[in-house]
């Protein structure tokens, strides 16, 4: 993958999701994370390679057949992507507008939605009065409102503090234990270590991996390993 | 959706779509009155031509000494006894008074003048009598009068007619031309002001005609407000020229005053620019989107 006349930003790369399943991405600024993930999101198609999603080979499907493969995904932008004229509520429910979902039941989802991600009280604030983590919540609630059944989210933690940034992969969590397959990209090593996700690692456009995280052994185990020779 | 007041883009906040409605009211104006001109115009030689077709005119020179009273009656008989003459009348010296106060003013100066004398005819439609015989027949009663039987002006008034309707036609396509020029350009500033906006409903699955109703929407609510203020001032002028030509009330202007059904003529002008708003805002956003993705 390289973007115009530059040099390949991703090589080689051969990554498989599974449905169901819960990656991290990691890897230093440049390494090619949101190019990665811009191919999986349909933003943009590779200079050469097969992308297979939702077991359609993307490269055979009309521009028409996109739009309902791209529903399908909610992502989580780096930079947020907030529409600053639309209130909290109009942001988070506009995949569902898109999606043609009638407004009575738009706004209760919504609603919902900004509830469980502590906004209850910011439904009718515009982006640019908000924070940096409550425009990350918005934009969190945005991806997932429409329950994708894959997930990619693009530092979704970077501008939080480490509680908030946990309560946010707990939310990942659960929508994976509904069955949305997740993918995060991130260089925020703690959240890697907190979560024991599988993850993938990209350096200089090479991906590496899946590499398990093991979890910390439990005292009992550490005591046993620990006891008399 | 097309009126959704939430839209997902802030078209309403884009200065160059504030001028739409103005720019749409001047477009619509010019082209109503081009063209009620041109339906006055073509109703007025419709007139002309039912008026002066299966008439002639006969006029008898005023001779150097005495009257021309014979030589008017021996004409008058000539046409009488003509098969296909309905009738032949003298007209008055009031009447041919009357006929020059549009040129000369009303007063003693007609009454001054040596005029010939006019005879109208009246020749029957189904068997209209041969215009070369009936002209030998009254130069042999009458030498030195002079028979016209207004083609010859009619034709030219005709064509002269229907080249300023082309002239209208012209018009009328330049500014639909213009309406669309400006639509193309107004969207495609919107398209870039916006561009972030329109990629983000992309990514999220939005087809393209989803995001062709946001500018497609917008241009039709603002052409109609733009075709709504340009409608009532064409009303206004025609109203008040249709009220000066009657006040003038001469016959050499044609009649401004519309028919219902040319009336409706112009009011289906803005409707028709803003639907050619509507498609032309859609299409270019449909071609740019296919840039995409």
């Amino acid at each position: 993958m390289r973007y115009g006349l530059g040099p390949e930003v991703l090589r080689d790369v051969s990554l498989h999701l599974a449905p169901g399943s819960f990656h991290f991405l990691s890897g230093a600024s440049g390494a090619g994370k949101s190019s990665l993930l811009k191919i999986i999101y349909l933003a943009c198609r590779p200079s050469r390679g097969l992308v297979s999603l939702f077991g359609a080979d993307i490269s055979t499907l009309s521009r028409e057949a996109l739009p309902p493969l791209r529903r399908r995904i909610g992502v989580v932008f780096q930079d947020f992507r907030l529409l600053d004229h639309l209130t909290v509520l109009d942001n988070v429910a506009l995949p569902l507008r898109v999606a043609g979902v009638k407004r009575a039941e738009i706004r209760e989802h919504a609603s919902e939605l900004l509830r469980w991600v502590g906004l209850e009280n910011c439904i009718n604030a515009l982006p640019p009065t908000l924070s940096g983590g409550e425009k990350q919540r918005v934009a969190i609630a945005r991806a997932v409102i429409t329950r994708p059944q894959l997930l990619l989210a693009d530092e979704p933690t970077g501008n939080v503090d480490d509680s908030i940034a946990l309560r946010l992969l707990r939310l990942f969590e659960e929508l994976n234990r509904l069955g949305t397959t997740v993918l995060i990209a991130t260089h925020n090593e703690n959240l890697i270590r907190h979560a024991f996700h599988p993850r993938y690692h990209l350096s200089g456009g090479e991906l590496t991996g899946p590499f398990r995280v093991a979890p910390p052994p439990s005292p009992a185990r550490v005591a046993s390993a620990e006891g008399p020779a | 959706m097309m009126f959704w007041k939430a839209r997902d883009l802030a078209l309403d906040a884009d200065p160059a779509r504030r001028f739409l409605p103005w720019l749409v009211a001047m477009i619509v104006y010019l082209a109503s009155l081009a063209l009620s001109g041109m339906m006055s115009l073509s109703a007025a030689v419709d007139r002309w031509d039912r008026g002066l077709t299966g008439t002639l005119t006969v006029q008898i020179p005023a001779p150097a000494t005495g009257t021309a009273d014979d030589a008017v009656a021996r004409a008058l008989a000539a046409l009488r006894a003509t098969p296909g003459v309905e009738s032949a009348r003298v007209l008055g010296a009031d009447e041919i008074s009357a006929l020059l106060e549009p040129w000369l003013g009303s007063g003693t100066l007609a009454g001054e003048l040596t005029l010939p004398r006019l005879i109208d005819v009246r020749v029957r439609a189904a068997a209209a009598p041969d215009i070369e015989g009936l002209i030998a027949v009254v130069r042999a009663a009458a030498p030195g009068a002079v028979i016209d039987d207004h083609k010859k002006s009619l034709d030219r008034l005709i064509a002269l007619a229907h080249t300023v309707e082309l002239v209208a036609v012209g018009i009328v396509v330049l500014v639909t031309l213009a309406a669309v020029a400006t639509v193309i350009f107004i969207t495609r500033t919107g398209l870039a002001i916006h561009a972030g906006g329109i990629e983000l409903l992309h990514l999220i699955g939005a087809a393209d005609g989803y995001v062709a109703r946001q500018f497609q929407g917008q241009a039709l609510e603002l052409a109609l407000k733009g075709g709504l203020i340009g409608c009532v001032l064409t009303a206004a002028t025609v109203f008040l020229l249709g009220r000066a030509a009657a006040a003038l009330g001469t016959g050499i202007l044609p009649d401004f005053a519309l028919s219902p059904a040319q009336w409706g003529a112009l009011a289906a002008v803005p409707l028709g620019v803003a639907v050619i708003g509507m498609v032309t805002a859609r299409m270019t956003v449909m071609a740019a989107l296919r840039a995409l993705p």
